[in-house]
């Protein structure tokens, strides 16, 4: 297992390594630059260039950056004056992650409940109301169901406050917005999963020893059918706190989302590369865990290295 | 003779399906006695597993369900008990051992916990004992490092060792009957014989009763004590085993044993195949099941299903060549006669094979 981990932290700062470099190239690689401001004179701007460095050579900038990097400074924000890429990554990000865990949490929960009763009640009205719920949710994009549960939550009945991010009733709507998808995509996984556990000869071993219904269920059928849903969680993971910059602007919450688009409009090149890596860093780290933490649940992968 | 423990009448058992009603256990009769090793042969499809598998209501139901009979232990039928009825006897009055070790272990959960969970929710029996008779049934069954062993999954176990605790799982409650439904079937032959020799040192020890599902006629002469032998759902021979070597009286049963190669067929020997397919289950034959691969069969045996036939006292045959007015036929049945006592050891080989 010590091993395993070991391996695992190796691609994952191989990983992060390779994104900071594409990014870095590709972010160069947009035409203008952050001082195209035409109203800007020549020397004004090749001031600006030499404070933020971006005279000296792209190698040169490159491993500037990357020893900065080491050290956990994402360097100036080029459009906000005097303010790090740090700091408002630490005032913008514990929103996002808020909503995220939030909604996370939430479609992980409702998703595997629904997908176990859903099986439980293979072809009657139970599970063919969650087939239509899943049908919903995959289909529909996130923005829709936001701006839906906005109009009857908040505007028609007035039970929630329809925009920012103050207190718990301020979290609910974007949360489930952000969550729906993803709660029916794991609630079908969990679904399908179940019904083929159930035709495994373990559980009829298990039924054969004349134990409760509800310990073969639990003991036998759940831990075995969660494993494709442990499997897809890092990619889900991903998804969820990609979508929230959507969310955050239909429900304007002061997150990351704004500060991302905004920069890379101004081509404010420390913002993008701090909030591209700052986030990667994130992903990847979640993957990490996702992955180590299938191990645990499943015995079989912890023994192979 | 020994007390019956188990008595199935009549029962029939079938599946619903998208293609319609599989017919799969057709109106079968036997009894189980104490102490005994009553063997089930027959080929694949023959309703074998899932007759013995009604015993514990092991079949899903739905898409299976029964359309008749009972199966009476200790006075009540099983057919008609509630889940929690069944609950009391599943794991320690009957014992099941499933066919494939490989996929009949839970993945994620210990070994042990699998052996002691039968114990789960039994106030009988406190945690700790559980465990010490986990424990003492793994050393039973010949597992060495009972300790280690306990603490392992499935995954780090060998095929031998995984029916070793299979056998360990239906042992561990004590029941009175065991079912072993081809216990041995995925297992090399070195295996398969300590697995065997396992179950018949159980049996004898604790006079258990054993209902043992094989293809292997080998299997079975060297076991069991007596025969039932099913084809297309029903049984169409039973009795003790040398009368359904020595005496066989239905023609399939004759094919079967006429089928099976040994180390002393010699090369040039024809083995005789049985022709042909089983019978379509959707929409079973209205008469003998076995008649359109009979070389024997008469008008009769496609028009109507034969009766039961007594033979000899114990010994029973489903088949119109027994009745007084079929003509005299005679059966292949000790096959080659001269061979015979090579392909099926004779009660006197057994004897001393086992004094070995």
């Amino acid at each position: 297992m010590g091993k395993y981990v070991v391996k695992r932290v190796g691609i994952s700062l191989l990983t992060v390594l390779v994104l900071v470099t594409v990014v870095f190239i590709l972010v160069r690689l947009m035409p203008g630059d952050p001082f195209s401001d035409p109203k800007m004179t020549p020397t004004v701007k090749e001031n600006l260039n030499a404070y933020y460095g971006l005279d000296k050579p792209l190698l040169q900038q490159y491993t500037t950056f990357l020893g900065n990097l080491m050290r956990g400074d994402f360097g100036y924000s080029m459009k906000y004056q005097n303010q790090t890429v740090n700091n408002l990554l630490r005032q913008s990000f514990p929103y996002s992650l808020d909503l995220g865990i939030r909604a996370l949490v939430l479609s992980l929960s409702l998703g595997l409940v629904f997908g176990i009763v859903s099986a439980r009640n293979r072809g009657n009205k139970i599970d063919l109301f969650f087939v239509v719920v899943a049908v919903i949710g995959t289909s529909v994009p996130d923005f829709i169901v936001g701006a839906i549960l906005q109009y009857f939550f908040a505007v028609k009945w007035g039970l929630f406050p329809i925009a920012q991010y103050k207190g718990l009733a301020h979290t609910i709507l974007p949360s489930i917005a952000l969550g729906f998808y993803t709660m029916t995509s794991v609630s079908r996984i969990m679904r399908a999963s179940m019904l083929e556990v159930v035709q495994q000869d373990y559980i009829k071993t298990a039924r054969s020893k004349g134990i409760s219904n509800f310990r073969i269920t639990w003991k036998h059928q759940i831990r075995n059918a969660i494993m494709p849903v442990v499997t897809v969680l890092g990619p889900t993971v991903a998804s969820v706190l990609t979508g929230t910059f959507v969310i955050e602007s239909i429900f304007a919450i002061p997150g990351m989302g704004k500060y991302y688009v905004e920069s890379v409009q101004n081509l404010d090149y420390s913002m993008i590369l701090g909030q591209t890596v700052f986030y990667g860093i994130f992903l990847v780290f979640a993957n990490m865990v996702v992955d180590i933490a299938y191990g645990f649940v499943d015995p079989r992968i912890r023994i192979a290295k | 003779m020994p007390e019956i423990i188990l008595e199935v009448k009549n029962l029939e058992f079938s599946f619903r399906t998208y293609g319609g009603v599989v017919k799969a256990v057709r109106d079968i009769s036997f009894d189980v006695r104490k102490g005994e090793l009553l063997g089930i042969v027959g080929e694949s499809g023959c309703g074998k597993s899932v007759s013995v598998q009604c015993i514990l209501r092991l079949n899903p139901e739905p898409p299976g369900f029964f359309e008749g009979g009972e199966i009476l232990y200790k006075g009540k039928d099983i057919v008609k008990m509630s889940n929690r009825e069944l609950r009391k006897i599943r794991g320690v009055e009957i014992g099941f051992i499933f066919q494939d070790p490989m996929t009949s272990l839970n993945p994620t959960m210990r070994v042990g916990k699998q052996i002691e969970e039968i114990f789960v929710g039994r106030k009988e029996v406190s945690r700790a004992e559980a465990k010490q008779k986990a424990l003492e049934i793994l050393e039973l069954v010949g597992i060495n490092e009972p300790e280690r062993r306990y603490r392992q999954y499935p995954h780090e176990l060998s095929g031998g060792m995984k029916q070793r605790v299979m056998i360990a799982i239906a042992l561990v409650g004590q029941p009175g009957i065991i079912i072993a439904d081809e216990p041995t079937t995925s297992l090399d032959v070195t295996i398969e014989a300590q697995i065997l020799d396992i179950l018949k040192e159980l049996q004898e020890k604790f006079m258990t009763s054993i209902i043992l599902i094989t293809h292997d006629l080998g299997v079975v002469a060297k076991m069991c004590d007596r025969v039932l032998v099913m084809y297309g759902g029903k049984i169409v021979e039973e009795g003790p085993v040398n009368a359904i070597f020595y005496e066989t009286a239905h023609p399939y049963t004759s094919g079967l044993i006429q089928s099976i190669a040994t180390l002393d067929t010699s090369r040039d020997e024809e083995l005789v195949p049985i022709e042909g397919t089983p019978p379509d289950l959707f929409s079973p034959p209205v008469g003998c099941p076995f008649a359109a691969r009979c070389e024997y069969a008469m008008e009769i045996c496609g028009m109507m299903m034969p009766d039961r036939t007594q033979v000899t006292p114990e010994h029973y045959s489903a088949c119109w060549l027994l009745h007084e007015y079929a003509p005299d036929v005679e059966l292949p049945a000790v096959v080659r006669t001269t061979e015979a006592e090579e392909i099926t050891p004779s009660p006197e080989q057994v004897e001393t094979e086992e004094r070995v």
